[in-house]
Formats: structure tokens, sequence, C-alpha cells
């Protein structure tokens, strides 16, 4: 019963932070059509950028504590701004209308880029920034003891999803985007400046990425290679949801975060096979994803 | 008309010349180098071939891996040394298991072709990670190698393991040579221009790319076994995703026009590799990221491509 309690939280707890990574991927992807590759190093900068944030808020002192966790959103759209702002207008636009796979190596190699990037402004010693962890103390259910932060994930996942689903279904703006996914030229013919349109929602996929490095930060040590992993993980999110599918990403996530958590618990030889297990068994069965609509043909 | 004549295998001859004896006078550490990026043209050989279908592997680790594991265990757990059993064995292995996947992955094109032997790749890295028995993330040690019963030591293993990548390299160069001008081989080409019309003119589109993915895959498993030969070790991040990234990188710097173009993108990058560690440690996987844009940009065709338009245009 604990052990099934564990599993339940625990996977949760994953679930929520791979969607965090997944949501900006599949976002990016639905929109744009771009596998963003470089979303690890966006992990990876959100990670560095909220240690340092914190780092500076607390070595200052005299500011109360628990407003530290407004650095950790602020690292994420600083990163997604700059750092996004940087790829997409500097990069990306300048291949838009490639092939989906070009696009693909493109990105894997902003990411090989922006992984050295990281090394060049924070070094290579690994970094900490606890404060905001400890802070909010343990909480017990049932014999099981956990940090309320690893809680306070979960929310800042679920706001998350709300908050692009009602951006995306109940605002004027989120209905002109679904519109740019559907048919990107049909909605430039009808006047919708789908460029802004590109640049904004990569900055916001962006900042999605930088976000969940951010909150992660405290966690752990931040060190380099530190997005090589999750790119993976997003990328099993993602695909095992279907490409460019924002509920397809959330289920992807509780799917890789519960199978994860179960076999962590009663076969730890198994963690990492599972995932990729998972993903290759949806794409054996459905290569589009569980959730990606119907390809529509034009002519 | 002007056919341009065909010079790769005088090319590749008098280079398995030129590096054999090469080997004999050069340093270690140089020889070692060459050995090296010989290996790694062989899986870049195989993504080339797939990249030339117009399809992208980015899991191609999965079978330079699996080579240099099956060559690893018979070593560390049977005692086969025999370096020609070995490549028999990683060759067998690679092929087996590409004609199983292949029936999965031949229908699959674009972005979930590459996402597909990406997730099958990691599969096998998930695996090894927490296999205790083949060490986990360190991997194991393999033994060293003998050749139909002869047994060198020291000095001359390194020369005999050295004459024998440079010869089977050639061997599968001029193979692959043949193979890439034959009707099979341009069959690659046509899918990547038009599937349809492919299907139209009476082939098995599927067949074909199943075709072209065992093979990649046999040639990739050879290349794993001369790394596990050549360097002693073997772990899982041969697996990992960055080292198929890494393959992927060299054949789209290279360009797919001729089996030789890898096998200078493969010691441009083993050179870059090692000098770059020591003259640019935080900086060369951006070296490589750059390049990797360049070229997309303005190189699509590759660094053979420069050659090849000179040529043309004389």
């Amino acid at each position: 019963m604990t052990k099934l309690l564990a599993i339940l939280i625990d996977g949760s707890i994953y679930a929520s932070w791979v969607f965090l990574m997944g949501l900006g991927m599949t976002l990016i992807y639905g929109v744009m059509k771009i596998l963003n590759i470089a979303h690890g190093s966006l992990y990876a900068l959100g990670a560095y950028t909220s240690v340092s944030l914190i780092g500076f808020y607390y070595a200052s002192g005299s500011y109360p504590p628990m407003l530290g966790y407004a650095m950790l959103p602020l690292a994420a759209v600083a990163v997604g701004l700059i750092a996004g702002l940087l790829i997409e207008r500097g990069i990306l636009r300048f291949m838009y209308g490639s092939d989906e796979v070009v696009m693909l190596l493109v990105t894997y190699s902003i990411f090989l880029i922006l992984e050295d990037v990281a090394k060049l402004i924070w070094g290579v010693n690994p970094y900490f920034a606890y404060q905001p962890y400890g802070l909010l103390g343990t909480v017990e259910i049932l014999d099981l003891i956990y940090p309320v932060y690893d809680f306070l994930l979960i929310g800042i996942s679920l706001f998350c999803a709300v908050f692009v689903w009602w951006g995306l279904n109940k605002t004027r703006v989120g209905k002109l985007l679904i519109a740019v996914i559907h048919d990107r030229e049909m909605s430039m013919a009808f006047g919708i400046n789908v460029k802004l349109f590109f640049t904004v929602t990569f900055v916001i996929g962006a900042a999605f990425g930088a976000l969940g490095g951010a909150v992660t930060a405290p966690k752990v040590s931040v060190v380099p290679g530190l997005g090589v992993e999750v790119i993976v993980l997003a990328f099993a999110v993602v695909v095992i949801g279907g490409l460019g599918s924002i509920e397809g990403a959330m289920i992807g996530s509780v799917i890789v975060g519960i199978v994860r958590a179960a076999t962590v618990h009663l076969l730890p030889e198994l963690e990492l096979f599972v995932i990729y297990g998972v993903m290759a068994l949806v794409l054996a069965f459905k290569p589009h994803g569980l959730f990606a609509g119907p390809e529509v043909r034009k002519i | 008309m002007n056919i341009a004549k065909d010079h790769t295998l005088r090319t590749l001859t008098i280079g398995l010349i030129v590096v054999l004896v090469f080997g004999f006078v050069a340093a270690d550490w140089l020889r070692f180098l060459v050995q090296m990026s010989l290996a790694t043209f062989l899986v870049v050989l195989g993504v080339m071939l797939q990249m030339r279908a117009g399809l992208v592997s980015f899991g191609q680790g999965l079978f330079y891996c699996l080579g240099a594991y099956v060559a690893g265990m018979a070593g560390y757990f049977w005692g086969i040394t025999d370096a020609f059993l070995l490549l028999f064995a990683g060759t067998a292995a690679c092929v087996i298991l590409s004609i199983v996947l292949g029936f999965l992955l031949v229908r699959y094109r674009e972005i979930f072709y590459a996402n597909f032997s990406l997730a099958l790749s990691m599969i096998l890295y998930g695996l090894l990670v927490k296999a205790e028995i083949l060490g986990s993330t360190d991997g194991f040690n393999v033994p060293y190698s003998t050749f139909l019963g002869f047994a060198p030591e020291g000095e001359a293993l390194n020369i005999s393991v050295f004459v024998l990548t440079c010869v089977v390299v050639y061997l599968v160069s001029l193979v692959m040579h043949r193979y890439l001008r034959s009707t099979y081989g341009y069959m690659g080409d046509a899918i990547r221009q038009n599937e349809i019309r492919v299907e139209y003119l009476g082939a098995s589109v599927r067949r074909v790319i199943h075709k072209i993915y065992v093979i990649a895959a046999a040639i990739s498993g050879l290349g794993g076994v001369f790394t596990a030969i050549a360097v002693g070790h073997v772990d899982p991040d041969l697996a990992y995703w960055t080292t198929s990234g890494e393959f992927v990188f060299v054949a789209l710097l290279s360009g797919t026009a001729n089996v030789m173009a890898p096998l200078v993108g493969a010691f441009l990058l083993e050179l870059l590799r090692s000098y770059a560690f020591e003259y640019a440690p935080y900086t060369w996987q951006m070296i490589l990221g750059m390049t990797m844009l360049m070229v997309i940009l303005f190189l699509p065709g590759g660094i053979w491509s420069i050659g090849a338009k000179r040529r043309t245009e004389n």
C-alpha cells in the first residue's frame, strides 16, 4: 500500500518535471514543425541562470527569504527572451522552409554550441542553490517523507498546463495560433503575421524549457552535461504523446512518470530501459504518437 | 557526352598502401588516431547509406555499440580472442538484429525514422547501463586479440590490429563503392527523390530500405568491433544518442557522393577531437556545432561537393 502510494507520488513528481520539458518542445514542434534538440541546452541555461540568481539573492541577505522563489520564473523568462530570441532571430529564421530533418540537424548544432556557451559562462565546477529546496520543509504522508518543494513542482506544472490550454483555447491570440498550426499558408493569406507567431512561440517554448531547468536547479548540483539526458527524456514524452499535441505531452509525461516510478520501486535494473521501451512500443504501433491528429493531405 | 572517369578504385588502393607504410613509421598516437577514424568511418558509411535514401538515423550507435559489446563479451566471457571470429560475430549479431528491427523501421520516414532509431539505441543504452554483469556505466576491458592462432604482443599486436583494420576497411570501401554504382545503390537516391515513382517503376521501396538498413547495420557493427579491439574497452556510451549524433555530423560534413567522403570526414573529426581536447577543451563542441551549421547553410553537399564542383567545371 505504502509502495503503491510512493509510486503514485514519485510518478506524479517525475511526470510534472518531464511535462515542463515536453511542453515547450511540443509547442515549438506543433507551431513551427521544429523538433528542437537545443531544448536540453535551454534547460541547462535555465538551471544555471536560476542558480546564479538565487545565489545573488541569498548572498545579499537583507531581503525576505520567500521572495527567492521569484528568481525561478525570472530566470526562465530571462533565458527564454535572450537565448530564445537569439536562436530564433539569429539562426532559425534563415532555415524556415527546410526539411524537418534538416531543422533537426540545425537544432542539434545549436545544442552543441550552447553546451559550450554554458561552460564558457559558468565554468565546469558544480553549482548549488539549495535554499529554495530546504525552505519549505518536508511533509509526511503515511510514513513517507517528501519535501514540500516537490509538490510545488507539481503545482507549477499544472499551472503551466492550464495556462497553455487557456491561452490556446480561450484567447484570440490562441485561436489565431491554432489556425497557424493547422495551415500556415492559409493563415498567412488571411493576414496573420505568421513570422511574429513563430518568434513568440519559440520564446515561450524556450522559456518553458528554461523554467524546467530553473525549478530543478535547487534539487540537484548544476554541472555541465545537465541538458544532454533531459533532451531524450523530453523527446520520449513528446513522441509518446504525439508531436505537437499538448494533451499528448501531458498523457505522455504521466505514462513515463508512473512507469518509471513503478520500475524504480519494483525492478530498479530496468529504470532507463523502460522509458525508451515504452517510447519504442508506442512508435511501433502508433508512429505519430498516441494523440497526434490524422495528417491532413494537402494538394 | 563526357562521362567522368571513376578514380575511386585507384585512389583507395594508393591510399591503402600509403596508410600501411605510414602505419609502420608513424608515432603510436597518430597510428591510433588513423585507426579510430577508420572505425568511425565504417559507422559513418552506414549513416551515409541511409542518408542517400533520405533517411537520417539518429541511432546508428545501436549497431556500433552492439558490435563492440559482442566482440568484447566473446573475449571476456567465452575466451574467444581471434580477431576474425570477433569481426564475424559482431557483424552477424548486427545483421540479425537489423533484419528483425528492419521490419518495423521500413514503415517510417523523415523525422519518425530519426526518432525511432534513436529510441532503439537508447533502449540498448538503458539496458547496458543497468547491467551489472557487464560493468554498468563503466563497461569492461576487452582481452588482447589473436589472429588465427598467431598471438603477437606489444608493438606487434598494435601493428597487426592496424593492418587488419586498414585491409578490412579497404575491402569494405571497394564493395560499397561497387554497390553505390549498382542499380541497387542508385535506388537509394531514387527513393530520396521520389518514393512513389520508385514504386511505380516496379521496385519495392520497403525492401530497398530494409536492405540498406541491414547493410548499414553490418558495417557499423564492423566499426564497433574494430573500436573494441583498438581501444580494448567498451562502455554503454557507445550507444548514447550523442555518439550517434557525431556520426550524423560526420556524414553531413563529408557529403554522400562518394565512399571516400566519410573517410576524409572521419579523419578530420578524430584530428579535431584530439587537438581540441588539448587546446580548446571548453569550445570544441562549439566548433563542431558551428561547422555543422555552416555546412548545412552553405555546403549542403558536404566537403566532398567542393571537389566535385571543381571536377565538373573542368
